[in-house]
């Protein structure tokens, strides 16, 4: 079997979890036997892992007028031109950089350089609209030139690159949801995003969702029906033993870490609340938010205002090795997320051994028992959580036992199996 | 003459409400009045009530011929006499016909067996007297907080003065031995051991609604079939469940009070068994053999084990934490702190906790007010935090009191050091006024005077120690 996926970044360049993601899964595909697969990103770098995929970068392939008229499939999709303010799922460098930027962008025209390839940034920029539109083109080209029995595009900047591919070429398309723009906009939905994901459910023969509660959004938010909609929980790629450093302590107090994009999916702010109720009960601990992001300055305000700036630290963005290296510094890791598709650091916590507290709205909430589970809201149960677990010894000695197995079993094959069975049901 | 031995256990624990760690130090009343009351009025009434009606029918039709026998936890006790003060008089009425022997356990339902004897024993004689005073019987027969015993247990209660003890008849403590005989402990064998028919108990308790059981439905004919097929040697058979098993477990509409009300009927007509209660079957069985249980066994899950309740780290952290405040509180006299005490104790906090359930929630769901047993953990320890703050301010630790004597000591030492060193001045002060007095040469003195001089040294030196 033969399948051409399309996604959007790949290990090592990576912005999200969608790319770590994409590649536990290929990984987990082939120790199941589905060991061709043809992974296409808008710009591969040349350093990826390619042991397990043929990766094909989109900038790399010639477009030429007479395999496709791109227009025409574009106009059949009902663009919407969205405004400059649209940055989906932005870096925090690239946010940096774009907020400085001002300028006017011809849309929809496609730059071809003079060899009538396609450049991609591989980013989340501000042309992104564009870019999806450019892959689109080259997925189908992709498609006309390739052999392959599946096609499966994941998350919506992938989306009309499938919906292309399976024009061209008629092979049945699976599309994987990793979020939905309700996950991410906190319920303002850009319409743009909108139709385009919907657009991708909708072409899709099977649409395969990370957590039920994305299966649900799905749904009732996409009108998509349940009958087409499989959910597979995502899993975790187990840790080299040279990722396990253990960092020396310089400090005695106890360490309570978030760990993400500071943005309003994430839910910083409720962190920030809880940290301030458990700093009115204890003095040795303090709180680390480590990452960027369009609520930082805010909660930077907030800290201050709350004034436990002495107790409460920024990191910034980290990435790498940093992040092990602030797992193995904490005590206690949380995810207070409004709405989380399917939530990935927090089994990377546990595989340091640090005990989690996750929010109910998250995806992966539903497959973890040994983490304490709180509403986002409530804050005072999350603080009770923290407190409870710095506090009471029975806590992180019950999850230094318990948690690391029960990530451990957690596997990419077992997902990968689930995906193998929908591409059965699908190609015949 | 055989004999059928019907036991009923009635427990409702003091449920928790959400304690924050931020009531800690402020806010010393721990309980969920609301869910303890609907909870409580509602098992009274589905239940209770109506299956003390059922047995006060029984005994109007069958007199004396029938006997049943409870055990009522110190903790459910004082619920019902507060929600539902006439579930206490309607076991009144059934304590007045004779028929009813009511059983000793300890106060709290707790597991304090498996921890201490001393409280245990305590714990044991405040609920006799709870029993005496509600009921006007004296228990002869204890059974453990959810049967669970051990030789050791076994020997503990002996040496309170019961004859016999209840307990589960346990497939790996039994082996090829029958639970249908009269046994005793291996450490003191004047405690005779009744042990549960499990797997008769469990046929009314847990599969009597139960469609996708192959003897579905259970008629009292068909259970009275099954002890007349018995070894015709097997002298009785103990049926011990949960009194909420009738119409709470088993609803009303299932059929279980009709099964219960036809069951001594059917089972005078068809067989030769006779209803008995367990201080009767001590007292006329004589036991066939002991019976050797070195590690705890109880009534509960597949394993028969303690692991529902100490099973994970969370569990024996909370236990050894509540259990290391025995002594302070054992000084303590005030009312409320001796309260708390019982009800911190009851076993179900344990039960909350326990991971065990992960695979099957419906077990645990069952008035189990927490989601999580990480919920029930931090709530029950900012809640036990509390308490021993309490105590400590009640009765100044035992290990700071103990520290307080060790300085006071080391003062009263010094003390006498000091006193010691000043009537040492003093003397050589006055030998010294005399020796110039006599002196004639100038010399002699500045040498004399350097002599006492040493002494002084080290009495500064040693009074300057005794301050430290």
């Amino acid at each position: 079997m033969r399948v051409l996926m399309f996604g959007w970044e790949f290990p090592p360049h990576i912005s999200g979890g969608l790319g770590t993601a994409c590649y536990g899964l290929t990984k987990g595909l082939h120790s199941v036997g589905v060991n061709d697969i043809i992974f296409v990103v808008p710009k591969a770098y040349g350093d990826e892992d390619s042991s397990k995929v043929n990766i094909i970068d989109a900038g790399e392939v010639v477009i030429s007028d007479r395999i496709i008229d791109y227009r025409t499939f574009f106009q059949q999709m009902r663009f919407i031109e969205v405004g400059t303010a649209l940055r989906p799922y932005s870096s925090p460098e690239e946010y940096e950089k774009l907020s400085l930027e001002d300028q006017e962008r011809s849309k929809y025209l496609i730059q071809s350089s003079f060899s009538g390839k396609l450049s991609f940034s591989g980013g989340y920029g501000e042309n992104l609209f564009q870019e999806i539109a450019n892959y689109a083109a080259v997925a189908s080209i992709i498609a006309y030139q390739q052999k392959f029995d599946v096609i499966h595009a994941h998350d919506w900047l992938a989306y009309p690159a499938g919906i292309a591919a399976k024009l061209i070429s008629g092979k049945p398309l699976v599309v994987h949801v990793h979020a939905t723009d309700f996950d991410r906009s906190g319920g303002s939905v850009n319409p743009g995003v909108y139709e385009i994901e919907k657009a991708g459910m909708e072409a899709a023969d099977k649409v395969i969702a990370v957590s039920n509660l994305t299966r649900n959004i799905i749904i009732e938010k996409y009108g998509i029906h349940p009958d087409k909609v499989v959910t597979v929980h995502n899993a975790v790629e187990p840790l080299t033993n040279l990722e396990l450093h253990k960092s020396e302590r310089t400090i005695n107090d106890k360490i309570v870490t978030f760990l993400g994009r500071v943005t309003l999916q994430k839910g910083p702010e409720y962190f920030i609340e809880a940290a301030h109720l458990v700093l009115q009960k204890m003095r040795n601990v303090r709180f680390v938010m480590a990452g960027s992001g369009d609520m930082l300055n805010r909660m930077i305000w907030r800290v201050a205002a709350l004034k436990i700036g002495s107790r409460f630290h920024f990191t910034g963005f980290l990435k790498g090795d940093d992040v092990h290296h602030m797992f193995s510094l904490s005590d206690v890791y949380v995810m207070p997320s409004i709405s989380e598709p399917f939530g990935i650091s927090p089994l990377e916590a546990m595989q340091s051994n640090v005990p989690v507290i996750i929010s109910r709205q998250s995806g992966v909430s539903e497959i973890l028992q040994h983490a304490i589970k709180v509403d986002f809201w409530d804050t005072h149960a999350m603080a009770d959580a923290i407190y409870g677990i710095l506090k009471y010894e029975g806590l992180p000695r019950m999850f230094k036992l318990h948690a690391k197995d029960e990530v451990d079993n957690l596997k990419w094959e077992h997902a990968a199996e689930k995906v193998k069975d929908i591409y059965h049901s699908i190609i015949n | 003459m055989r004999t059928i031995c019907l036991y009923f256990q009635i427990h409702q624990p003091f449920r928790l409400k959400r304690y924050r760690f931020f009531n800690i130090g402020n806010d010393h009343y721990y309980y969920d009045d609301f869910l303890n009351e609907s909870i409580v009025a509602r098992v009274a009434e589905r239940s209770y009530l109506q299956a003390n009606k059922v047995i006060r029918q029984i005994i109007k039709e069958y007199g004396s011929q029938f006997k049943v026998a409870f055990s009522i936890s110190g903790i459910a006790l004082d619920q019902l006499q507060l929600y539902a003060p006439e579930v206490i008089e309607s076991f009144q009425k059934l304590a007045n016909t004779g028929s009813v022997e009511f059983l000793a356990e300890t106060y709290s339902h707790s597991l304090v067996a498996l921890k201490c004897k001393e409280e245990f024993t305590r714990q044991v004689e405040e609920h006799r007297q709870k029993i005496k005073e509600l009921f006007g019987q004296e228990p002869r027969v204890f059974r453990n907080t959810e049967l669970i015993y051990s030789d050791q247990i076994g020997a503990d209660v002996a040496d309170m003065g019961f004859t016999a003890m209840l307990t589960e008849g346990a497939r790996h403590v039994l082996g090829w031995k029958s639970p249908n005989y009269l046994y005793c402990n291996a450490k003191n064998p004047r405690l005779k051991l009744l042990l549960r028919n499990f797997r008769m108990s469990d046929d009314i308790s847990f599969r009597f609604s139960n469609k996708g059981w192959s003897e579905f439905p259970l008629t009292a004919e068909k259970f009275a079939g099954w002890l007349k097929k018995l070894d015709k040697k097997e002298e009785t058979v103990n049926i011990f469940i949960d009194y909420e098993t009738f119409g709470e477990h088993q609803w009303m509409e299932s059929g279980i009070f009709e099964f219960l009300t036809a069951l001594p009927g059917v089972i005078y007509r068809n067989t030769n068994f006779s209803f008995k209660t367990p201080s009767e079957i001590a007292a006329n069985l004589l036991p066939i053999s002991t019976i050797n249980v070195p590690y705890p066994i109880s009534w509960a899950d597949e394993e028969r084990d303690l692991t529902a309740w100490l099973g994970n780290e969370l569990q024996v952290d909370a236990f050894n934490k509540l259990y290391s405040l025995t002594d302070m509180v054992n000084t303590i006299s005030d009312e409320k702190i001796r309260k708390d005490w019982k009800y911190l104790q009851a076993s179900d906090h344990f039960y909350f906790m326990s991971t065990k359930f992960f695979s099957d929630g419906a077990s645990q769901a069952y008035f189990n007010p927490y989601e999580t047993p990480y919920e029930a953990y931090i709530n029950y320890m900012n809640v036990l935090s509390d308490f021993s703050i309490r105590v400590n301010a009640l009765a100044p630790g035992i290990a700071a009191s103990d520290e307080i004597a060790g300085l006071t000591q080391v003062i009263a030492e010094k003390d006498a050091l000091i006193s010691k060193y000043e009537s040492e001045l003093k003397r050589m002060r006055s030998t010294k006024t005399k020796i110039e007095s006599v002196s004639k040469s100038p010399a002699k003195v500045s040498a004399k005077s350097r002599k006492t001089a040493s002494p002084k040294k080290e009495k500064t030196k040693s009074t300057k120690a005794g301050k430290k």
